[in-house]
C-alpha cells in the first residue's frame, strides 16, 4: 500500500544522504521525496511517498527512526492528512488546440504562467492523482515537458508534527 | 589556551579514560601522531594493517566494558579499516575510529588519498562525522563515544581533515551531551512486563533464548537469576555465548545452524519463547514461516525497536534495556508470588532430557587423527575453562563454540554477524591488552590466520602472550563442508595448497610454534603451551586435524530447526516425533 511519511530531521550535511542510502541498502521504495527547511531553520522536514506490506512500513519507520539525525517520523496515513504535488508541465499550445489547452487548464485549476507563441507553461496544483490525471486528460503528443515536486504531507486540524 | 586541534583530539580521548589506541599512520594523521608522541596518558599500539587496528579495538570492547579506539589514516588507511567497523557494526560492539582527511578546501578534489569516508561507511556504522570546524571537534568526539556505548551499541566513525588537525582552538571537553533527536529507551513497558511474567506463569513449555545484548548489556546476572528462579531451560545464540554458564544443567547449549539437538528442538517447539537481546538471525531461526508453524507466544526484549517483527511477528514486544527489563521481570515474580506451572515444567524436562540424551555433539575419538572436537575440549580442561577464546571464521569457530562450554559473558569473542575471516589474531590482542591477567587463546584455521597473520609481529612488539590455536585441517573447512554436502564433492578451490611451515612463521616473528600431528601429543603440548614456563610467550600450535571432520548437526538452508542433519550415531536412531500433551510416566 502506498505511504506518505512525514519526517523532522535535523537540518545538517549528510542527513538527507542518510535517509536515501537507508532505503537503498534496505531495498524498499521511494516513489518521492521532497524536503527542505522548516521555520526553524535547524530542522528540515521531509515528506517521503513509499509503498509496501504493513509489516515494511513498520520497518522504514523504525529504521528512519533508528537514525541520530531524525527528529520524529509519523506515518501521514495512519489519520486524516492533505497532500499536495506542484507540477509545471510545458504544452504545445497552437492553433485551436491554445483555446483548448487554456480551457483544460482553468478546468483541473491550474494556472498559465508563462506564454509563447507556440507555447504555454501551466503550473497545476492538487494530490498526484489530480495531476496524473491532467496529464491523462490532454493530448499527449502536445506535451513538451513536465517537472513535478513530489508530494508534500500535513495532518488535519489538531495533528501536528513538531518537536 | 589555545591548543592544535590534534592535541585537542589526543586530550579528549585522554578526557573518556582511554588507555589504548590502536592505529597505523599516515600523512592525513602525521599531526596527531606529533600530538600522540607528546603525551603519556594512553598507549599506542601500531599494528600491522589497518584492518587489525579496528578488530583489536573492537575485541578491546568485547572483552571488557570500555569503548575500544582506532585510528588510521586517509584513503588506503581508512578502506582498509571498513571490513573492521562493518564487523563490529553487524555485532552491535561500541567503538570510536577516527580516520584521517584530506585538508577540507581539497575534499571533491580527488586529492591525494582522498575517500568519503563518510560516505563509505555509512552503511556500517551507528553514526559517523565530518568534522570540518575545529570548534567542533571536542564536542563531537565526546557524541561519538556517547553514541557508541548507549542505546543498540555500535561503531562511529569520525572523520578528521588534516588542517582541522592543524588549527588552533581553546579545548574544553563537555561534561554531558544531550542529542534531541536520540534518546535511547531503558526501562521497559510495565505492561509489557507484565504480560510477559504472566505468559510464562501459565507457560507449557517456556525457553529463554539469550543473544549477544545480553552480553553487551551487562545481564549475565539477570539472565542466570531468572532461569534459575523458574527452572526453565536456557539457550545462547553464538553471539550470546557465556551470558548463560555453560556447564549448567539447565543450559541446553547454543541453537541455530551449529545448535545442539536439543536447543533446536526445544526452540521449535516451545510454547512460551522470551527472546533476550537476540535477533532472530537467518542462521538461528532458518525460515520464520516453519519456526512459527509450530505456535507459540513470544516476547521480545531489545533495546532497538526495529531489532523487533522484523523477521518474526511477536506477541509481546518490550523495548528496554535487557538488565533492566529481566530486573522488573525478576522483581515482579517476587512480588506477585507467581511461578511457573511445576507439573508442566516436570513434562517439559523430561521431553527435553530425551532429545538431550542423544547426545547430538557426540563425535568419533580417534588415536590416528586428531579430531578438532577433541583439540578444543582439552583446552578447556587445561585452560580451566577460564580462558578468553577469540576465533576466526569456519568449522574451527563453531567447534570452538560447541566444545568450549563458556562460564562468564565476555569470553567469547568472535565475529559472527560478518562472519570476518582474520578477525581472531587482532581480536586476541585487543583482549589480552583489556585483560593483562586472562589467559587468552585464538582458535582458527589455517585459512583465517593467514588472513591477519602479520599481526605476530604486533603481538611481539606489545608482548601479548596469545596462544594460537590452529586446527589446520589444509582446508577452507566450512566451504569444503558445504561442497561436500551440496555440490557433490567438487572441492572447487577449498584446497589450501602450499602452506606455510607455521613454526617457522611463528619463530621467524620471535615466538614459539609447535607443529601437532599425533592424538597423544595434543594434551602434553597444550600443558607445556599453558605452563609457567610459557606465560610471557605467544605460542603458536599448528594441530595438523581430520580433514575430513564436519560440524553437526547442522541445519541446511531452507530446513526447519527441527529438520537437522544429524551426527552419524544419531542417524540410526528412531526418535519420536514431538507430541503435544504427550505422557512421559516415568522415563528419565
Ligand atoms: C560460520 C557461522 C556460523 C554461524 N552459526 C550460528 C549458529 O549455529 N547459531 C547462532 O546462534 N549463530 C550462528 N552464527 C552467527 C549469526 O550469524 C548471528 O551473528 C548471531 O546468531 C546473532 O546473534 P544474536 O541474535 O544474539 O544477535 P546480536 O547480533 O548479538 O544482536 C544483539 C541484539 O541485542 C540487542 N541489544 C544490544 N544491546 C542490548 C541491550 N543492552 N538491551 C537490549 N537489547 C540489546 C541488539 O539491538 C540486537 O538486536 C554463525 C555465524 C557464522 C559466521
Ligand atoms: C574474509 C572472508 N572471506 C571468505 C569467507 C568465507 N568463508 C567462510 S569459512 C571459510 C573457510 C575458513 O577456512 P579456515 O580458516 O581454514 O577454517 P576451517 O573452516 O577449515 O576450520 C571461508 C572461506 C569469510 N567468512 N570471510
Ligand atoms: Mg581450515
Amino acid at each position: 500500500m502506498r505511504h506518505i511519511l512525514s519526517i523532522l530531521l535535523e537540518n545538517e550535511a549528510g542527513a538527507l544522504s542518510r535517509v536515501v542510502g537507508l532505503f537503498s541498502a534496505r531495498a524498499y521504495n521511494i516513489d518521492s521525496l521532497t524536503v527542505s527547511t522548516t521555520e526553524d531553520p535547524t530542522l528540515s522536514r521531509m515528506t517521503i511517498v513509499t509503498h509496501g506490506s504493513d509489516e515494511v512500513i513498520e520497518q522504514i519507520t523504525k529504521q528512519l527512526n533508528k537514525l541520530i539525525e531524525v527528529v520524529k517520523v509519523i506515518d501521514l496515513n495512519e489519520s486524516d492528512h492533505i497532500e499536495r504535488e506542484m507540477m509545471l508541465i510545458k504544452v504545445r499550445a497552437t492553433g485551436k488546440d491554445r483555446e483548448e489547452m487554456k480551457r483544460m487548464a482553468d478546468i483541473f485549476r491550474g494556472r498559465i504562467i508563462d506564454v509563447t507563441e507556440k507555447t504555454y507553461t501551466i503550473e497545476l496544483t492538487g494530490t498526484s492523482d489530480k495531476l496524473n490525471a491532467f496529464i491523462e486528460a490532454i493530448d499527449r503528443s502536445v506535451i513538451l515537458e513536465t517537472v513535478r515536486t513530489g508530494a508534500s504531507g500535513i495532518g488535519r486540524g489538531e495533528r501536528i508534527l513538531k518537536i | 589556551m589555545q591548543i592544535s586541534g590534534a592535541e585537542i583530539v589526543v586530550r579528549s580521548l585522554q578526557e573518556e579514560g582511554v588507555e589504548f589506541v590502536f592505529g597505523y599512520p599516515g600523512g592525513a594523521v602525521l599531526e596527531i601522531y606529533d600530538a600522540i608522541f607528546r603525551q603519556q596518558e594512553f598507549k599506542h599500539v601500531l599494528v600491522r594493517h589497518e584492518q587489525a587496528a579496528v578488530h583489536a579495538a573492537d575485541a578491546y570492547s568485547r572483552s571488557s566494558d570500555k569503548v575500544g579506539v582506532a585510528l588510521v589514516t586517509s584513503g588506503p588507511g581508512a578502506t582498509n579499516a571498513v571490513t573492521g567497523i562493518a564487523t563490529a557494526y553487524m555485532d552491535s560492539i561500541p567503538m570510536v575510529v577516527i580516520s584521517g582527511q584530506v585538508p577540507t578546501p581539497a575534499i571533491g578534489l580527488d586529492a591525494f588519498q582522498e575517500v568519503d569516508m563518510v560516505g563509505i561507511t555509512r552503511p556500517c556504522v551507528k553514526h559517523n562525522f565530518l568534522v570540518k570546524d575545529i570548534n567542533e571537534l571536542a564536542a563531537t568526539i565526546k557524541k561519538a563515544f556517547y553514541i557508541a556505548k548507549t542505546g543498540r551499541p555500535g561503531p562511529v566513525v569520525v572523520d578528521v581533515p588534516k588542517d582541522v588537525t592543524q588549527a588552533k582552538a581553546e579545548f574544553h571537553y563537555p561534561e554531558s551531551v544531550s542529542i534531541r533527536s536520540y534518546v535511547p529507551v531503558t526501562r521497559g513497558h510495565p505492561g509489557q512486563i507484565k504480560k510477559a511474567v504472566n505468559l510464562l506463569a501459565e507457560a507449557k513449555r517456556p525457553y529463554i533464548y539469550v543473544g549477544g545484548g545480553a552480553v553487551q548489556g551487562d545481564a549475565a546476572a539477570e539472565v542466570t537469576e531468572l532461569v534459575k528462579m523458574l527452572g526453565v531451560p536456557c539457550t545462547n545464540t553464538l553471539m550470546g555465548l557465556g551470558a548463560y554458564p555453560g556447564q549448567d544443567q539447565q543450559f541446553l547449549g547454543m541453537l541455530g545452524m551449529h545448535g545442539t539437538y536439543e536447543a533446536n528442538m526445544a526452540m521449535q517447539y516451545c510454547d512460551v519463547l522470551i527472546a533476550v537481546g537476540a535477533r532472530f538471525d537467518d542462521r538461528v531461526i532458518s525460515i520464520p514461516s516453519h519456526f512459527l508453524s509450530q505456535p507459540k507466544k513470544i516476547v521480545h526484549i531489545d533495546v532497538d525497536p526495529s531489532s523487533i517483527a522484523k523477521r518474526v511477528k511477536v506477541d509481546v514486544p518490550i523495548v528496554g534495556d535487557v538488565k533492566h527489563v529481566l530486573r522488573d521481570m525478576i522483581d515482579l515474580f517476587k512480588q506477585t508470588g507467581l511461578k511457573t506451572n511445576e507439573q508442566h515444567l516436570n513434562n517439559w524436562w523430561k521431553q527435553i532430557e530425551e532429545w538431550r540424551s542423544y547426545n547430538s555433539l557426540l563425535y568419533t575419538p580417534s588415536t590416528e587423527l586428531i579430531k578438532p572436537q577433541y583439540v578444543v575440549q582439552k583446552l578447556y580442561e587445561i585452560t580451566g575453562g577460564d580462558a578468553i577464546i577469540t576465533s576466526d571464521v569456519g568449522q574451527h569457530q563453531m567447534w570452538a563454540a560447541q566444545y568450549y562450554p563458556f562460564k562468564r559473558p565476555k569470553q567469547w569473542l568472535n565475529s559472527g554477524g560478518l562472519g570476518t575471516m582474520g578477525f581472531g589474531l587482532p581480536a586476541a590482542i585487543g583482549a589480552q591488552l583489556a585483560n593483562p591477567d586472562a589467559q587468552v587463546a585464538c582458535i582458527t584455521g589455517e585459512g583465517s590466520i593467514q588472513m591477519n597473520i602479520q599481526e605476530l609481529s604486533t603481538a611481539k612488539q606489545y608482548h601479548t602472550p596469545v596462544k594460537v590455536i590452529a586446527l589446520n585441517n589444509r582446508y577452507l573447512g566450512m566451504v569444503r563442508q558445504w561442497q561436500e554436502f551440496f555440490y557433490g564433492t567438487r572441492y572447487s578451490e577449498s584446497y589450501m595448497d602450499a602452506l606455510p611451515d607455521f613454526v617457522k612463521i611463528a619463530e621467524a616473528y620471535g615466538h614459539v610454534g609447535f607443529k601437532v600431528e599425533n592424538p597423544a601429543d595434543v594434551e602434553p603440548v597444550l600443558r607445556e603451551t599453558f605452563s609457567p614456563a610459557l606465560k610471557e610467550r605467544l605460542v603458536f600450535l599448528d594441530f595438523r586435524t581430520d580433514q575430513s571432520e564436519n560440524v553437526f548437526p547442522m541445519i541446511q538452508n531452507g530446513k526447519g530447526l527441527d529438520q537437522m542433519d544429524l551426527p552419524p550415531h544419531m542417524r540410526e536412531l528412531q526418535i519420536a516425533p514431538f507430541e503435544n500433551n504427550r505422557d512421559y510416566g516415568n522415563m528419565c
